[in-house]
């Protein structure tokens, strides 16, 4: 039978914040177990919550950046549940009135441009870490590790309107580089500082209410959501075939095999008893609050792609390549800021030369070498014709290893462009009259090897022959003078 | 007159004029307890060598000339506060070792004044209870009569104060458990505004009920003790951020322009003939001090019991969902998974009481019954609260019985847990209304057993109720009367 698929996903984001959600414990990753806790964040009786309003903060930008309206009123609830994990025996969340609601995204693919909703984006507190055996002889002991225990966290559920596994997929996408464009998540994925559950179920092609759904739990890349999905809609779609039934159940992903297997079912879900807690008081938020966090937001890589492309002219596929990091497209706009005539260029380079240089030294555009002012500055040189486009390859090189303004490298390495006609035009003949076989096939027809006189004269000049003159010369004296 | 005698305000009298010094006071009180506690056990533990050396730094202070109003004074607290390095067990077996790393706000902050821990009073364990029978660590017996409860559940609290163990202590109030131990031992009991006093701390009942107040000998030591534990704390989000008022000032004489109302709910059957002449009695002392007396009504009242079980036990549940032996706490030694260590740890760790409370609060949040319960409550709270909201429009205080009956004996309500929940008919609604009431002895029953008086307050009027209580105080000898103990 044809089904359709119905996914929503419910990410969660770990803020940025220097501090814990409800104490003043540190946040810092990969410190020794237990090393930042306090009474609060260890459940200690007696011990009560206090809010930290940098996390409402960020919730209010995340909040507007997905087009949320926020609520004027929130409120904390308890999330009953017992685990080694959760010092408490409840998890202070957001249950009937979250910050954030009835928001979207635009996602863009092969199905056009499609908007997704998003349904409500809620402050919680994170829970703390289980390590299983590793101290020596205990292989049966389990310990807990309750630094991560009382992280912020923004749960943010979107609507069951994303139809496959690519378009799930370009959903986290743009919603990671949002937070991480907000500055309010770091996206590692790996430590799980954006990590997702998704909802799937299947329904007959026109079908109006939706399939029975399974949870998967916990899913830490993109290709593993891609992968996790794909394999939970192959599934379903077996079981459905085969005359079954989906079962409603939470399931977990296997990274090593690919496949989705049943943590636990219906029968076994948790009650988790919400109810407001008690020991906060309902967080109001009032407009002034809503347009100071507005004012602080970033232009965020929707706008500013199609500024690219309006304003500075540039191609779909380079704006996009240039917004998909904010340090990416706030270094090329302190590029282009100096030198406003060339934005093409500015792109060009960041996209190439200066994005491989990145790449193979593992830096970040914070830590190069190479700043907006030095390649303006060579650009510049370019511009100028002192230098050609390619002696600019072995300059920029030159900067990355020194840090030197373009200028200087040419002048001390002697890089300046020869445009110099006589100088060029007796390398022009000496390259001809030792190639005077190629000169032979030229005239014969053979246009192909132009080239390889052009790279000769290049070469006897160690590139610093002005490649339009070189071009100029050649062809008046291959056709005959 | 021995030392143990002596009020709050008497001892930082004397004190001060060097008559006798906190090392000689502390040596007095914790003589007393040693003598006394036997047959009261009001004390879960006694800090005597720790009290001691506190006395002897109090007394450098008051040499040193930078004493505090508390500097030198003996107290002690229910244990439900956190002491750090003393053991705190909310008289709970789960806690029976528990020693707390940090100090709970109010303790802190009457440390920091130099008081002087004699140590950790006995309570219902985790608060819940209304004789002080429902302790890990045995029953309190009331001072006045050892046969008799001496209420709950700050019933250490009371019973450690009408006995002379200590002249004053902290106790916590949820449902009543200040102000009835209070007039069951014949002694003065404050449960402030909730929000007036930090609960940092404090181990939780129901948080959004509990409050810490005092528990004194008389009206002018309540004022003392109140004055040194108000306030706001950044660490407690539910503690209020208003400025507390000189609290001694409100201790005048005549009630001259006081509109005192009696709600006709809090005189309907069931009213023990005792505990009614008493508070008749109380109410035309106050008309001859100048009070102007009318009837009000707090038309919900009767539904305020059914609305406590249901919003203190909900929230008991989650509190004390944390008592789960993996951090701290009593651990079971007979399991073999997780399950199995949790249910059996907190099966042996909590009383039948709490596991009561436990059972029924999560029945009220669960899943399809939440609305019905939790939710219905929460709006017959509002209700109870506006009850009080009307009633202040016409009066400055309210006054009534503060329990139906005077101390019952041990045992007599423990097969019927219905029946003594009922015993705090009168105070329950005012933590429902999250406003002040105070408690203070205004008379004996037959058999010589304290009455206590009610009076309740406006939301952040502690100053009215101490005035009120202060011009009662003064025309009457109740509050001098001492247990024969």
């Amino acid at each position: 039978m044809n089904y359709e698929v119905v996914i929503g996903l419910e990410v969660h984001v770990q803020l940025t914040t220097r501090t814990k959600i409800f104490c003043g414990c540190s946040t810092a990753f990969g410190q020794p177990p237990n090393s930042q806790t306090c009474p609060v964040c260890l459940g200690l009786p007696g011990a009560l919550p206090v809010l930290n309003y940098q996390a409402v903060e960020y919730a209010i930008r995340t909040g507007l950046a997905t087009n949320c309206s926020i609520a004027p009123q929130s409120v904390f609830a308890r999330k009953n549940y017992f685990y080694p994990d959760l010092p408490k025996g409840y998890q202070i969340s957001q249950f009937e009135l979250p910050t954030c609601r009835h928001g979207w995204l635009d996602i863009e693919g092969e199905w056009g441009v499609k908007r997704i909703g998003i349904t409500r984006i809620h402050m919680e507190e994170d829970a703390g870490k289980l390590v299983h055996g590793e101290a020596p002889g205990s292989s049966q002991s389990s310990f807990v590790d309750l630094n991560r225990a009382g992280t912020p966290l923004l749960e943010v559920v979107s609507e069951p309107d994303l139809r496959s596994a690519d378009e799930a997929v370009a959903y986290l996408k743009k919603l990671h580089q949002i937070v991480v464009y907000l500055g309010v998540c770091d996206g590692n994925m790996e430590e799980g500082s954006f990590r997702c559950d998704a909802n799937v179920s299947l329904r007959p092609v026109g079908q109006q209410e939706f399939g029975t759904r399974a949870e998967i739990k916990n899913v830490n890349s993109f290709r593993f959501v891609k992968q996790a999905i794909e394999y939970e809609i192959e599934r379903q779609a077996d079981v459905l075939d085969a005359g079954g039934k989906v079962v409603q159940e939470t399931r977990l992903f296997d990274a090593q095999t690919g496949m989705t297997r049943s943590m636990r079912g219906k029968e076994e879900a948790h009650d988790y008893r919400y109810f407001p807690d008690p020991d906060l008081v309902p967080l109001e938020i009032d407009a002034a609050w809503i347009e100071a966090e507005r004012a602080q937001l970033p232009e965020l890589p929707d706008a500013r792609r199609q500024r690219y492309q309006a304003e500075l002219g540039l191609s779909a596929y380079d704006a996009e390549v240039l917004t998909a990091e904010r340090a990416m497209a706030e270094y090329f706009e302190a590029g282009v800021a100096l030198l406003p005539t060339q934005p093409k260029a500015v792109a060009n380079w960041v996209m190439g030369d200066l994005t491989r240089k990145l790449n193979d030294s593992g830096q970040t555009l914070a830590e190069s070498p190479v700043t907006p002012e030095l390649l303006t500055g060579m650009l510049r040189l370019i511009e100028a014709g002192t230098i050609s486009g390619k002696i600019a390859k072995t300059v920029f090189d030159e900067m990355w290893a020194t840090g030197h303004e373009a200028a200087r490298i040419v002048e001390e390495k002697g890089l300046v462009q020869v445009s110099d006609t006589g100088a060029i035009e007796a390398i022009v003949d000496e390259v001809l009259a030792a190639g005077a076989a190629q000169v032979e096939q030229y005239r014969g027809g053979n246009e192909k090897v132009f080239g390889f006189f052009v790279g000769q004269v290049m070469k006897a000049s160690k590139g610093k022959a002005n490649p339009a003159l070189v071009n100029e010369l050649l062809k008046r004296k291959l056709s005959g003078e | 007159m021995s030392l143990f005698e002596l009020t709050l305000q008497d001892l930082r009298t004397g004190l001060d004029r060097r008559e006798f010094s906190s090392a000689e006071a502390t040596r007095a009180f914790l003589d007393r307890i040693a003598a006394t506690d036997p047959q009261l056990n009001a004390f879960i533990t006694v800090c005597a060598e720790q009290a001691l050396a506190e006395a002897a730094a109090a007394d450098r202070r008051l040499a040193a000339g930078d004493a505090a109003p508390l500097t030198g004074i003996p107290l002690a607290m229910k244990d439900i506060f956190n002491t750090a390095g003393v053991r705190t067990t909310c008289a709970s077996k789960i806690l029976a070792d528990y020693v707390s790393p940090y100090d709970a706000t109010a303790f802190a902050r009457v440390k920091a004044q130099g008081a002087v821990l004699l140590g950790k009073v006995n309570m219902d364990e985790f608060a819940m209870g209304s004789s002080n029978e429902n302790s890990a660590f045995g029953a309190v017996r009331n001072p006045w009569d050892t046969a008799c409860v001496p209420g709950g559940s700050s019933g250490g609290s009371a019973a450690c104060v009408a006995a002379r163990q200590a002249p004053a202590a902290l106790g916590t109030d949820t449902g009543g458990s200040i102000r009835q131990p209070a007039a069951h031992c014949g002694v003065v009991g404050l449960k402030p505004t909730y929000g007036r006093v930090s609960r940092f701390g404090v181990i939780a009942y129901a948080s959004s009920l509990d409050q810490v107040g005092p528990v004194t000998i008389d009206v002018r030591d309540c004022a003392l003790l109140l004055q040194a534990i108000a306030g706001h704390d950044p660490l407690d989000s539910t503690s209020v951020d208003t400025p507390v008022p000189d609290y001694a000032a409100a201790l005048r004489t005549g009630l001259e322009g006081v509109r005192i109302g009696l709600p006709k709910e809090y005189f309907g059957e069931g009213l023990d003939t005792d505990v009614r002449r008493a508070v008749e009695q109380a109410v035309a002392t106050c008309r001859d001090l100048g009070a102007e007396i009318r009837e009000v009504s707090l038309p919900h009242t009767g539904y305020a019991v059914a609305c406590y079980y249901l919003i203190a036990t909900a929230e008991a549940s989650s509190n004390l969902a944390r008592y789960d032996s993996v951090r701290f706490g009593h651990r079971t030694a007979a399991a073999g998974n997780l399950i199995e260590t949790y249910s059996r740890s907190r099966d042996e760790g909590f009383g039948a009481e709490v596991k009561r409370r436990i059972m029924l609060g999560t029945y009220a949040l669960s899943s399809g019954y939440y609305d019905a319960y939790y939710l219905k409550a929460q709006k017959v709270r509002t209700l109870i609260r506006q009850d009080f909201l009307d009633a202040f429009e016409t009066v400055d205080v309210i006054l009534g019985p503060v329990a139906p009956t005077p101390a019952f004996r041990l045992n007599e309500k423990t097969a019927d847990p219905l029946q003594m929940y009922l015993s705090d008919i009168f105070t329950i609604p005012v933590n429902l209304a999250g406003t002040c009431a105070l408690s203070l002895p205004c008379g004996f029953s037959g058999s010589g057993l304290p009455i206590g008086l009610q009076l309740i307050g406006k939301p952040f009027a502690e100053s009215d109720l101490l005035h009120v209580a202060y011009a009662f105080e003064q025309a009457t000898e109740w509050h001098k009367r001492r247990a024969a103990i």
